[in-house]
């Protein structure tokens, strides 16, 4: 019932429409809160130490400011060291451009059937549907992904992609798409079916395809993290590997990688490390007896290099996948990651997605947000998330021809200008606030309820009762210096 | 971290605008709290509000305007003690980036240094002592976003009601989690600002306080609010008239 | 598409150059003594099994488990064990159980496409040396190579992993630097740090979802 809801609700106009379907659905909320309460306080144990935090974010956080300012430099780099390694680097710049890459790639080499680890970046440029266009089949082989793809849903959280659905439903689908499979909610007895079917896939694939959680220059090296173990046969298993990645992934050294990697699964699950992270540079190498004949490395634009041209919103490329600010999100909490309606959910999602989709489409997810500060304040890289949201808010509702933002002005309203033009005289004249506070103190609470923004704040609170003068007029008759 | 200053012989009371119109006796206790500190408190008749409202919602340059009027009608050296969390923040945290490059960048630099969260103060600069008059009393505190996260005030006002024999302190089960105001937010997404809102107040009511107590008004506000339409029994206030109430008889 | 690849550059490069940022010092630091319990802790902590041998007696610890632990697989009769006959301890274990015909050891020899079937199916565990260990979270250094091949640590469901106790380190920079890897990377180096695991379903963490499901780590000291 639960994911029937969140489907729809990714189908209504804009996320206060989606939001309110969310909800609505008691399970979800019961389901999103449960799943949020364990990665937060799995986070805060992994670090105990608030210095020992602070000095490891100042240095993650500054390594990918590094990364970011030799940005150009580094991703030369790294196509020459990967070529070297025989690593092929593809250039993407857009989705559909690297759809066709990796389409061609798979063609070339006769591919039927694709095995996938784990990867937002396949979902941000919906390489599925391509490829299925196209027929290529690709299954997913990350637990959450593979019950994703069985529902033909799209993930809600970056890290743990069927969060939304519990052991029953996931049950139910197993028993529905997977042949000779009794009903059972045993969370074993699930995950030793999927490891049953996905070995099957695993041995029959054609081609392996991956993310990439850190691309290192210096020495032309792929480093994907992961627990399940399918990032791994997805790299290893098949006769080729395409691995796919942001073009701001890139990071100078090795040595950078300890840091990050540190934080990266510390706020993402609250793990130390994951089981498994896997470096990898070359192809098969000559005596070798397992690996890829051939690894690709497509490098996707798809929008970064319009973000990086601004200096601000250049920190949203600092971004490290790790999902904490989803997880602190008590929006994200409440209303789960579809009514996003967004590949990238949750205050990460807020702020990239206006900028790779347009403000025209996206204007809308800016605001989704209390600026609480939550996300900002456990970003393992110090991205000041809340500053972001602000900045895109003003992008939406300026034109301005010189901005950078796609879709910037996009939700321009001559009305709100002028509503903030009169809120700027009245707080900006000394004699005008005295009078509009004391007009208000005094006629304020006749104002009905059903007037336009009081009656969504009257939905769920009572009016708000106006004193019956200012404090300005009352520290005068108490005797309080006034200058 | 926010640098403890000396405790100053005059200080500037900045009362923000929504005390101003729903919460003047919170202003008023607060600046009562401080002079019985033994501190001259001036009040600029110039102030009106800090400007985050307009910053919040992307109109930059309507909050510079305002801003700039509490900058200059806080013309002398002295600290600026804010009965809010939120506004402390927005002039502290935010000014400099709203002022970047403009002609008055490093007077509003210097406003923004010398801006301190009324709790802190009272704690760390006033080392007040209190003792409880009041009847026996079981209360909670709710912190806002930005007193937390931009002001850094998390155990002052905590520490400052188990200060007081008579009153039984119950922390809530999520304390750093937003009530769901957000400014605009409330009435933009009034149906996920519903749900934060109800969660804080279960979360109160689950303590059993009779009073839930905070430093933001906005937060009060909303709180307040919820309790009242959902009928959940209780009183929310600002903490500077609760402790000048217990410790002053008001 | 180097088109694409001049328009990308092209304009990242016309982007004001953001400052380079002094990178703020950072490390952990494990003392010596601590390495060897924290190492364990944590492994067993990620449901790892960690036992302590010497190089003369493991073999036979290692037979005396796997017998207790019997075929996973289905085989008939004896467990099928993955080792690599080319190098010390691969020969350590043939010499040491010429006397067990119930464990046959199995060379992967020959390249993932003629020995796919065995590999995916009908290996029930896997021994393999490592490069050391790491304290700070209880991690198996693998540099994978031609006499052990990658999915040795990963297709059976039992991994069973040799670590020399002088080789653990306090923490993945300190192994870094002391073995020098950038100065030259293996095909695939490989961090373990647990059998592989999942917690996709509701939050419940639960095994061996495609990689091993159990991970027995032996400590040899010396």
């Amino acid at each position: 019932m639960g994911s029937n809801l969140a489907t729809s609700a990714a189908t209504a106009p804009d996320f206060a429409a989606r939001a309110s379907i969310a909800l609505a659905d008691d399970g979800l909320r019961r389901k999103f809160r449960r799943a949020m309460d364990g990665l937060m306080t799995k986070r805060a144990a992994q670090f105990p130490d608030p210095e020992a935090w602070t000095s490891l974010r100042a240095r993650g956080a500054a390594i990918r400011r590094r990364s970011l300012a030799r940005l150009p430099q580094l991703l030369e780099q790294l196509e020459t060291r990967c070529r070297a390694n025989g690593i092929q680097v593809h250039w993407a710049e857009t989705s559909a451009d690297a759809d066709r890459i990796i389409q061609g790639i798979l063609t070339d080499h006769g591919v039927r059937t694709l095995i996938k680890g784990k990867s937002m970046v396949s979902e941000e440029i919906h390489l599925n549907d391509f490829l299925a266009e196209h027929s290529i089949s690709a299954v997913e082989s990350d637990l959450g992904e593979f019950v994703i793809q069985l529902a033909h849903e799209t993930p809600s959280h970056i890290i743990m992609p069927c969060i939304h659905k519990s052991k029953e439903d996931v049950a139910t689908l197993f028993r529905d798409h997977i042949p000779n499979q009794a009903y059972t909610d045993d969370v074993d007895a699930l995950t030793a079916t999927a490891r049953r079917v996905l070995r099957e896939q695993f041995a029959g694939a054609d081609a392996g395809l991956s993310g990439v959680n850190f691309a290192i220059a210096e020495t032309g090296t792929l480093c994907l993290v992961e627990n399940e173990g399918n990032g791994r046969l997805s790299t290893t298993l098949p006769p080729l590997h395409v691995a796919v990645m942001g073009l701001e992934k890139v990071v100078e050294r090795l040595e950078d990688v300890p840091p990050l990697l540190s934080l990266l699964t510390r706020s993402a699950t609250g793990q130390a490390i994951t089981t498994y992270v896997n470096f990898i540079s070359s192809p098969r190498k000559e005596g070798e007896q397992d690996g890829p004949r051939e690894v690709h490395l497509v490098l996707l634009d798809n929008g970064r290099t319009r973000i990086f041209g601004d200096p601000q919103l250049q920190e949203t490329l600092a971004c490290i996948r790790c999902g904490a600010c989803m997880n602190h999100c008590p929006v994200y909490t409440r209303v789960g990651g579809h009514a996003y309606d967004a590949v990238y959910p949750g205050p990460i999602g807020k702020i990239l997605t206006p900028q790779i989709d347009g403000l025209a489409t996206a204007g809308d997810l800016p605001h989704a947000s209390s600026l609480c500060g939550a996300c900002g304040e456990v970003c393992p890289v110090a991205i000041p998330i809340p500053n972001l949201l602000v900045r895109l808010r003003g992008e939406a509702a300026h034109q301005n021809s010189a901005s950078t933002v796609m879709g910037a002005g996009a939700r321009h309203s001559s009305v709100e200008d002028w509503v903030w033009r009169g809120w700027r005289l009245m707080h900006q004249v000394p004699l005008f606030y005295r009078v509009a506070t004391r007009v208000l103190t005094r006629i304020g609470n006749a104002m009905p309820a059903s007037l336009p923004m009081l009656n969504a704040w009257t939905s769920v609170r009572t009016k708000p009762r106006f004193a019956r003068r200012p404090l300005n007029e009352l520290v005068r008759s108490r005797g309080f210096d006034h200058e | 971290m926010i640098p403890i200053p000396e405790k100053p012989d005059t200080f500037y009371f900045f009362g923000t605008c929504l005390i101003d119109l729903f919460y003047p006796e919170a202003g008023l206790a607060g600046m009562e709290l401080l002079r019985r500190q033994g501190i001259r408190v001036v009040f600029p008749s110039g102030q009106s509000c800090c400007g985050q409202p307009a910053r919040n919602c992307g109109f930059a340059e309507e909050a510079r305007a305002v801003a700039r009027q509490q900058v200059q009608s806080f013309p002398k050296p002295w600290p600026i003690v804010v009965p809010s969390g939120s506004c402390a923040g927005m002039m502290r945290e935010h000014y400099p980036e709203l002022f970047a490059g403009e002609a008055d960048e490093a007077e509003a630099r210097a406003f923004a240094g010398r801006v301190y969260e009324l709790t802190w103060f009272l704690v760390h600069v006033c080392k007040i002592a209190l003792s409880d008059r009041g009847e026996p009393v079981r209360v909670t505190f709710h912190g806002s976003c930005h007193s937390q996260r931009e002001m850094g005030v998390r155990e002052e006002p905590r520490a400052l009601l188990r200060d007081l024999a008579n009153v039984t302190f119950v922390d809530l089960q999520r304390p750093a989690e937003c009530c769901g105001f957000g400014g605009t937010f409330s009435v933009r997404l009034p149906a996920v600002s519903g749900a934060m809102v109800a969660d804080k107040v279960a979360d109160i009511a689950a303590t059993g306080a009779a009073e839930v107590l905070s430093g933001d008004c906005g937060c009060l506000l909303n709180i307040s609010g919820a309790m009242a339409k959902s009928g959940t029994p209780g009183r929310a206030r600002h903490i500077a008239e609760f402790l000048m109430e217990r410790c002053y008889g008001k | 598409m180097s088109n694409a690849r001049t328009a990308i550059l092209d304009r990242l490069r016309a982007a004001r150059p953001a400052p380079l940022p002094v990178l703020p010092e950072w490390s952990v630091t494990i003392p010596p003594a601590e390495r060897l319990n924290r190492f364990s802790e944590r492994l067993e902590a990620s449901h790892a099994e960690v036992v302590t041998s010497t190089s003369g007696h493991w073999p036979s610890l290692l037979a005396e488990r796997l017998k207790a632990r019997g075929n996973t697989q289905g085989s008939a009769n004896g467990s099928s064990v993955h080792y690599p006959p080319g190098t010390h301890h691969g020969r350590c274990l043939a010499d040491a159980w010429t006397d067990k015909p119930e464990l046959r050891l199995v060379a992967y020899d020959q390249p993932v496409e003629v020995l796919k079937d065995t590999l995916v199916h009908r290996v029930d565990a896997a021994v393999t040396a490592t490069r050391g260990g790491i304290a700070e979270t209880g991690t198996l250094i693998l540099w994978p190579s031609a006499e052990e091949p990658r999915l040795m640590s990963l297709l059976p469901p039992l991994h069973v992993a040799l670590v020399e106790a002088k080789e653990i380190y306090g923490t993945l920079t300190e192994a870094m630097m002391v073995q020098n890897w950038s100065a030259g990377l293996p095909t695939n180096a490989l961090l373990i740090s647990g059998p592989s695991k999942t917690a996709d379903i509701e939050q419940t963490l639960a095994y061996g979802v495609h990689g091993p499901k159990e991970l027995l780590v032996i400590v040899l000291d010396p």
